[in-house]
């Protein structure tokens, strides 16, 4: 039987005929998001562990590049909205029910304090430098003390920062896509792999990357065993989700996704990785680089899919 | 309360009026429109079916536009309407993702607009302004809770559907079939 659909005296501009009301700057603020999730939970992690010398990269350096990737991804989601004037409405309400406010709070309490983290490092990496006004040195001073309870903040905040950029997604069930729980664990286990993919590319130490290579082996593994899951759920359930993922399996984004995101961001960089920890020489920059550009266009096709996706009656 | 709609999809000859009452009450930009008519035309020729809608925001019980809407300016008022306060709005965008039926757009002057059942008519006692002028009288308004309602009246001896049930929004809009 054929049927077709007709909507007469409708041409919305971004809704019709597909909704595409996101653009870039949501992907790209889902990316950046979860980068600073990544670095700040492993900075935090290390800090716990009292691996400070060890892991030098990863607790002191690498987390100069948080509140640079927090502020540009807020920039990019300021960008977004389209009645940008009354952005501060949302720090006006919690809404608990809501994910974007859950988001709006995370990143108020997650940006100043990755902020403050840097700060207390600034002496210690540059011999020179100067705060100037003595309040700050003072309160530099007393946040220095406090490393481990921040560090245990960071760690948390991180893990919600990481799944919320999954569960933005996810709670809108009107996107077939999206509308699956696994999105929050599979955007925190890439977040956390693109994190570790910076620190990488930073690390000059031959032990350190030795480390956070082997433990990023471990979070690709994860995060091709939930996609699986994804597309292994998706075809169990009904219409519109095996319809969703038939976009992956043969429709417009097949080639996207499995050569861009899963063989070129996941397996050639888990290869790469492999072969380094083996012993061969491979330019630190290339897996990670991979690894960045996988997560990128990961989120690049999940937003853009998502919004074609829907309900059909 | 509860305010519903009912739409004969049997009685509707798809000519747009509400659409346009609709626009002109409601002063839609041009180019938008809170209401709309679906055609569904299914089967193969010579055995071919059509059915009509008319369609608007379905005001849904378990609204997920509501949900989602991080500064709360989406909310729901007195009878179940779902109304979004302008100047709450910060234009987001995750109420037009979050709505199976497509029913929200982004208003050109940045905040997010959508059918509001005519509120500020019904406050006066007056119909909605689609209802008002639909030739065919195939559209019924009022009070669902209320079995003497026109749109009570109307859904009594039909049958009925509702658009994704399977969404599981609760939508409040009735198609008689």
């Amino acid at each position: 039987m054929k049927e077709e659909l007709f909507i007469s005296g409708r041409d919305i501009p971004n809704i019709d005929p597909f909704l595409n009301i996101w653009h870039w700057q949501i992907p790209l603020y889902l990316f950046l998001g979860g980068l600073a999730a990544g670095i700040m939970f492993f900075a935090g992690l290390f800090t716990i562990m009292g691996k400070e010398k060890q892991m030098a990269t990863t607790v002191k350096w690498a987390p100069f590049m948080v509140p640079v990737a927090l502020v540009l991804g807020l920039f990019a989601l300021f960008l977004d909205l389209k009645h940008e004037m009354y952005f501060w409405r949302l720090y006006t309400t919690i809404r608990m029910e809501s994910p974007m406010s859950w988001g709006a709070w995370t990143l108020m309490l997650v940006t100043p304090l990755s902020m403050i983290w840097v700060a207390t490092y600034m002496k210690e990496l540059m011999p020179r430098w100067n705060w100037k006004f003595d309040f700050v040195e003072k309160t530099v001073a007393f946040f220095t003390t406090k490393r481990k309870e921040m560090a245990w903040a960071m760690m948390l905040l991180a893990i919600i920062l990481g799944v919320y950029t999954g569960i933005l997604l996810s709670a809108f069930n009107a996107r077939p896509l999206w509308n699956t729980s696994i999105l929050g664990p599979l955007f925190l286990v890439s977040g956390l792999s693109t994190g570790l993919a910076t620190i990488i590319w930073m690390s000059k130490d031959k032990k350190e990357r030795y480390i956070l290579s082997q433990i990023d082996l471990g979070l690709i593994g994860i995060e091709l065993f939930l996609i699986v899951h994804l597309f292994m759920g998706f075809l169990a359930a009904s219409a519109v989700q095996i319809e969703a993922a038939e976009l992956f399996l043969g429709g417009q984004f097949t080639v996207t996704f499995w050569v861009f995101v899963v063989i070129l961001g996941l397996v050639f960089p888990a290869t790469l990785e492999i072969l380094e920890i083996k012993g061969f020489h491979i330019p630190i920059w290339i897996p990670a680089l991979l690894i960045l550009f996988g997560g990128l266009v990961f989120r690049f096709v999940m937003v853009e899919a998502g919004q074609i996706t829907r309900y059909l009656y | 309360m509860r305010y519903a709609m009912a739409i004969d999809t049997r009685k509707c000859v798809g000519c747009s009026d509400c659409v346009v009452a609709c626009q002109t009450e409601n002063n839609v930009p041009h180019g938008y429109c809170r209401d709309w008519i679906v055609e569904n035309v299914s089967g193969a020729y010579p055995i071919v079916e059509v059915e009509l809608r008319s369609e608007r925001c379905n005001h849904c019980e378990n609204s997920p536009c509501v949900r989602c809407c991080p500064t709360g300016a989406s909310h729901i008022v007195e009878g179940g309407i779902v109304m979004v306060t302008h100047d709450e709005c910060i234009g987001c965008g995750a109420c037009i993702q979050s709505c199976p039926y497509d029913a929200r757009y982004s208003h050109p002057d940045g905040y997010v607009d959508k059918c509001t059942f005519c509120q500020h008519r019904l406050q006066k006692g007056q119909n909605t302004a689609c209802v008002e002028v639909c030739p065919t009288k195939c559209l019924h308004f009022g009070d669902i809770e209320d079995p003497y309602s026109d749109v009570s009246l109307a859904l009594k001896n039909r049958t009925w559907k509702v658009l994704a049930p399977e969404a599981g929004t609760k939508p409040q809009l009735y198609f008689l079939t």
